[in-house]
């Protein structure tokens, strides 16, 4: 559990980070959205000290950031530096393997988990180990620098904006994979991002910020319906609101009894891919499959649509 | 308008000329046919006569080193392969160097121990021109930084084994050599060492200062405008200021006269090369430390590093290839300065040098300024090659 008590960070007169209290629960994914400038990654890099607050505690587990030396818990917090921050003069597995040789794991475990996290993000560790960061692609350098985050398993990772360099396919299977971890080790992480479709697909709970202040912190149907402000409504965007809406639903929730012709849609694909396809290929309604590929039932245009509505 | 397209010459004759190539063929044609080759003396230290190439060597050899350097000087007046420019310079080089050393036992009347015959001004400009050939055409090879040092390592040995074959013995250089050859090794071995030492010192005492001045944003102005202002003072004038407080630490303080600390001789003029190199190496290592791009610095404390790891695993192996531009600067540097210290018994090849002011014998001098020059020159080409190789696997990441 990571708790924001009243933090506040002000460079001269400039307020930064304003006032900002907040819990993130443990295992769960805190996504934090808000334009340029608003003060996201000063306040990621207040939670493992590499700013210090003007005003403030952060608490984890209960325990003040500050009762152990900075080093010490950066060593125990994942960080995912905006722009990936790769080491230049250090091979792709040298900066991989740069926490746990901090903690002094032993070779044969480092190059076990440096191998096992480049199979990960799909980079071959014969191939790309012995590189230098300037010879891979910008998206690339990024798994990269998400895989050094990971590399001594954090129970609490910080992700500055990991996936931008990513074409939509990879970023995709990025997400997966980070929830998948998530999932499989109970991490806590903290992640910001411009990307709202990114938002509302990974958060458990959004926090949006503007100008330092944080203006709405909930669960994303819970911004989607009610904005806090018309600022909060602005970043969500009024026109994407209905089928964000229907992302963050399976179609396994919305499947009504009956049957319908063509190829069956998976019961866990997104209802937002449902209705896409519902209306690409002009049917009143398509049949759903479970896992097993049994018939679960069918899912409607109609039925989607009440769905896409604002919630009461 | 782009330049002429490279084509391949279908019909009629295509010439192209290479534009150093001009130069070159220019020089080597005033060089080999208006400027004397040689210098001849009754005596050590009474005015020379010039001698042309024709007058300093047997007709038949003078032929054929007038053919070599005007077929050498065709090659490169024209676009031609790289391989001919090579071969050009290097026949060129190698002819040129073997011949001096016959012209001197040509001229020298048989018997005769006085006579001197020197290089002359013609003979220099040849070898500078044939070298810059020869540079141009090495550059244009692109070479690997060992490969640098390979060609350095082979043009050395061809030189010793020059020396040692005894065909420059009748030259007045080597006869000056002669007559004092155990000085000359052992002012060459101070000479280094004072290079070597104050650069070391420099080093030592430099590298902390400027990590010091990179971290204590408030003494960086300050430290490097005193160093600024300790290079400008002319070498003389810094080593009188020395001669007062290295005097009276000499008295003064126990066992520093045993140390050979004095007011003149090697102890100021190590001090004063000391001085002149802390500029260079303070001044690259602040440079090298602010130029670690923010996001590597900022990643190394973000994964946990301590300080001190950070110093030594990211911000040093960063700015390395840039403290040792400024270590090379110094270098090379202190071989051409460390001349200076015999000006007050200092020692090095300096001393050839202000003897043979002293007595207008420029051979004396040349047996100073020569190997002076050639360590200069071979130290670059080494460190220009390491600085290379560190600077490599180094490259600042574009993100
Ligand atoms: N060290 C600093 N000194 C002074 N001002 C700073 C410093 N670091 C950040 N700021 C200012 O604080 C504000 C918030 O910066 P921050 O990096 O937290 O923004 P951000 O929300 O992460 O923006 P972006 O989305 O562009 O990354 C900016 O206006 C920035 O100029
Ligand atoms: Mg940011």
């Amino acid at each position: 559990m990571i708790e924001i008590e009243g933090i506040t960070k002000r460079y001269d007169a400039t307020t930064v980070v304003d006032d900002v209290s907040m819990v993130i629960e443990p295992r769960t994914v805190c996504v934090i959205v808000g334009t340029s400038g608003s003060g996201k990654t000063t306040l990621l890099r207040m939670i493992n000290r590499l700013v210090e607050p003007t005003a403030g505690i952060i608490k984890l587990d209960g325990a003040d950031n500050r009762s152990v030396p900075g080093y010490e818990l950066r060593r125990s917090i994942g960080y995912a530096i905006q722009g990936h921050g790769l080491f230049p003069h250090r091979t792709v597995a040298q900066n991989i393997a740069t926490v746990p040789v901090l903690l002094g794991w032993d070779k044969d475990r480092i190059k076990a988990r440096v191998d096992e996290l480049m199979t990960l993000y799909q980079l071959d560790p014969q191939a790309y180990g012995p590189r230098y960061p300037h010879e891979l692609s910008g998206g690339q350098q990024q798994r990269v620098g998400v895989a050094r985050a990971l590399a001594a398993e954090p129970n609490v990772l910080l992700m500055d904006e990991p996936f931008g360099a990513l074409d939509p396919i990879i970023r995709t299977k990025a997400q997966e994979d980070l929830l998948a971890i998530q999932k499989r080790f109970g991490t806590t992480i903290i992640l910001v991002t411009h990307d709202m479709e990114e938002a509302v697909h990974m958060g458990d709970k959004i926090a949006v910020m503007d100008a330092g202040k944080l203006v709405q912190y909930a669960k994303p149907a819970e911004i989607l319906a009610n904005p806090a402000s018309s600022f909060v409504e602005t970043l969500v965007g009024a026109s994407e609101r209905p089928f964000r809406l229907l992302s963050l639903g399976r179609v396994r929730d919305a499947v009504e009894i009956g049957s319908a012709e063509g190829e069956a849609i998976p019961g866990d694909a997104s209802q937002r891919d449902a209705l896409a396809e519902l209306l690409w290929s002009g049917r009143p309604a398509l049949p759903v499959k479970g896992t097993d590929g049994k018939p679960l039932g069918r899912i409607t245009v109609d039925g989607l649509v009440k769905r896409a509505a604002r919630p009461a | 308008m782009r330049g002429a397209p490279e084509r391949p010459t279908g019909e009629g004759v295509n010439i192209r000329f290479d534009k150093l190539g001009v130069v070159i063929a220019a020089i080597a044609a005033y060089a080999g046919f208006l400027a004397p080759f040689a210098t001849f003396r009754a005596n050590r230290i009474v005015p020379g006569q010039a001698r042309s190439i024709l007058e300093a060597l047997p007709a038949t050899t003078a032929a054929l080193l007038l053919a070599i350097i005007v077929a050498a000087a065709l090659i490169a007046l024209f676009r031609t392969p790289l391989v001919l420019r090579l071969a050009a310079s290097v026949v060129t080089l190698v002819a040129l160097a073997l011949l001096i050393g016959v012209a001197g036992t040509f001229l020298t009347p048989a018997g005769n121990t006085f006579a001197r015959v020197s290089p002359a001004s013609g003979f220099w400009i040849l070898i500078f021109a044939f070298t810059l050939l020869l540079a141009d055409v090495l550059t244009r090879l692109n070479l690997s930084p060992l490969a640098r040092v390979g060609v350095l390592v082979v043009a050395a040995l061809a030189i010793s084994l020059l020396l040692m074959s005894g065909s420059w013995d009748n030259l007045s250089i080597l006869k000056e050599y002669f007559n004092r050859a155990d000085s000359f090794w052992a002012e060459g071995s101070k000479h280094v060492t004072l290079a070597l030492g104050s650069l070391a010192a420099a080093v030592i005492v430099g590298l902390p200062l400027g990590i010091f001045c990179h971290r204590v944003e408030r003494l960086r102005a300050g430290v490097l405008n005193v160093l600024n202002i300790i290079q400008t003072i002319p070498s003389i004038a810094l080593f009188g200021l020395l001669i007062a407080p290295l005097g009276w630490v000499a008295t003064h303080v126990p066992g520093a006269a045993a140390l050979g600390i004095r007011g003149i001789g090697t102890a100021p003029a190590f001090v004063a090369l000391f001085l002149y190199s802390l500029l260079p190496v303070v001044a690259n290592t602040v440079v090298g430390l602010a130029g670690v791009p923010r996001a590597a610095n900022d990643a190394a404390r973000g994964m946990g590093m301590t300080d001190r790891q950070r110093l030594f695993g990211v911000e040093f192996p960063l700015a390395f290839p840039v403290i040792l531009t400024g270590i090379r600067i110094v270098l090379v540097q202190n071989i051409g300065l460390a001349t200076i210290a015999a000006l007050i018994g200092g020692g090095g090849f300096g001393v050839f040098v202000f003897q043979g002011v002293g007595q207008t014998a420029m051979d004396l001098v040349l047996l100073g300024a020569v190997p002076t020059v050639a360590l200069a020159f071979a130290a670059a080409i080494i460190l220009d090659a390491v600085i290379e190789m560190t600077a490599t696997k180094r490259r600042v990441e574009t993100a």
